[in-house]
């Protein structure tokens, strides 16, 4: 897994972790701590964390993010991660390190 | 004036249109329903938008040529062009960034091409229904060299719509003008919505056949019909 923000925000604490695409969805259903699992790169999954104080958005699949998303995320102390492995595997690896 | 409009309206290119929303049916359905400006929007392509074009100014209606963008954030949003021209340069580009998939006939529809007399030119093979690989604000800043108009789509839906997909219409991009879906009760809708109160909010029909067409619903008050006239009123409320 690759950060794409800096060193800003890595000591931020994970407490849970939510996959959906949909912004709205998770406006509505995602938890305060949680890790994000989206295959969205676009600038408003920034907006999204910072309203619900996710500290982590994970990208899938190696899943190209635009430049302007990580530096809005950087400025929100809001990690980005990278991964080639799909949401599924990222999933099941959480559970191994969360359980 | 007050001209009534409908600037949402799929012809028999769409997949998932009726193949007889041909050019001089879809014109002659917005006569009898006392439109004055319709747009041909079919997913990803302009293909008909010419052959629309000649039969409303022969009907003495205005039509604009337009495209249904799906984004890459599956984002539907409405674009509508001062001509043809650029027009198919925004098709040039749009299908430039499209996964070259054929259309299933079966599964999606017909997907057919035709000319002002409601002839069949050709069936296109590329397919449609799916999204280009370009993002909301590249595609607004690429309709904006084309000097053209960006409406993102049936916002109240729950799919294929900014407010879904996004959360909110983001802030880097500055658009005046959001649509609602036919069936939407819009001052329920804004009740509830209330941050989209500083949008301009038109209601289109989304027709995918001849009987949804809007009535005279919706109305856009311009000094004259003319499509640069429209464009800047939907874009900058001027």
């Amino acid at each position: 897994m690759r950060v794409l923000t800096g060193d800003k925000g890595l000591e931020r604490e994970i407490t849970g972790v939510y996959v959906c695409d949909l912004l709205s969805w998770v406006m509505s259903h995602a938890n305060k701590g949680d890790a994000w699992i989206t295959v969205q790169t676009h600038l408003n999954t920034v907006a999204v964390a910072v309203l619900l104080e996710i500290p982590c958005i994970i990208v899938p699949e190696g899943i190209k993010v635009e430049e302007a998303t990580i530096k809005k995320a950087s400025e929100e102390n809001i990690v980005v991660l990278s991964s080639e492995m799909s949401a599924y595997e990222i999933c099941w690896r959480a559970h191994e390190i969360l359980h | 004036m007050k001209y009534y409009i409908d600037l949402h309206i799929h012809s028999s290119l769409s997949p998932c249109a009726e193949n007889d929303m041909t050019p001089n049916n879809i014109v002659k359905m917005a006569v009898i329903k006392g439109l004055d400006i319709i747009a041909v929007t079919d997913h990803n392509s302009v293909e008909n938008a010419e052959a629309v074009l000649k039969c409303a100014e022969k009907a003495g209606i205005l039509a604009v040529p337009g495209m249904e963008l799906e984004t890459r954030e599956e984002v539907h949003v409405v674009c509508l062009f001062p001509d043809i021209e650029k027009a198919m340069k925004m098709q040039d580009v749009v299908y430039k960034a499209m996964p070259p998939l054929e259309n299933r006939e079966d599964i999606f529809g017909e997907q057919i091409i035709v000319d002002e007399n409601d002839n069949i030119r050709k069936k296109l093979k590329r397919m449609l229904l799916i999204a280009a690989d370009i993002g909301l604000e590249e595609a607004f800043h690429i309709i904006e060299k084309l000097n053209g108009a960006m409406i993102p789509a049936h916002i109240d839906r729950d799919s294929y719509s900014i407010i879904s997909n996004l959360g909110m219409v983001p802030n880097e991009i500055s658009i005046n003008c959001l649509e609602v879906s036919r069936v939407c009760d819009l001052d329920k809708y804004l009740e509830t919505n209330p941050q989209l109160k500083k949008f301009r909010v038109i209601k289109s029909s989304d027709a995918h056949n001849l009987g949804d067409i809007l009535e005279r619903e919706t109305f856009i008050e311009l000094d004259k019909k003319d499509i640069i006239c429209l464009i800047n009123r939907l874009k900058y409320n001027k």
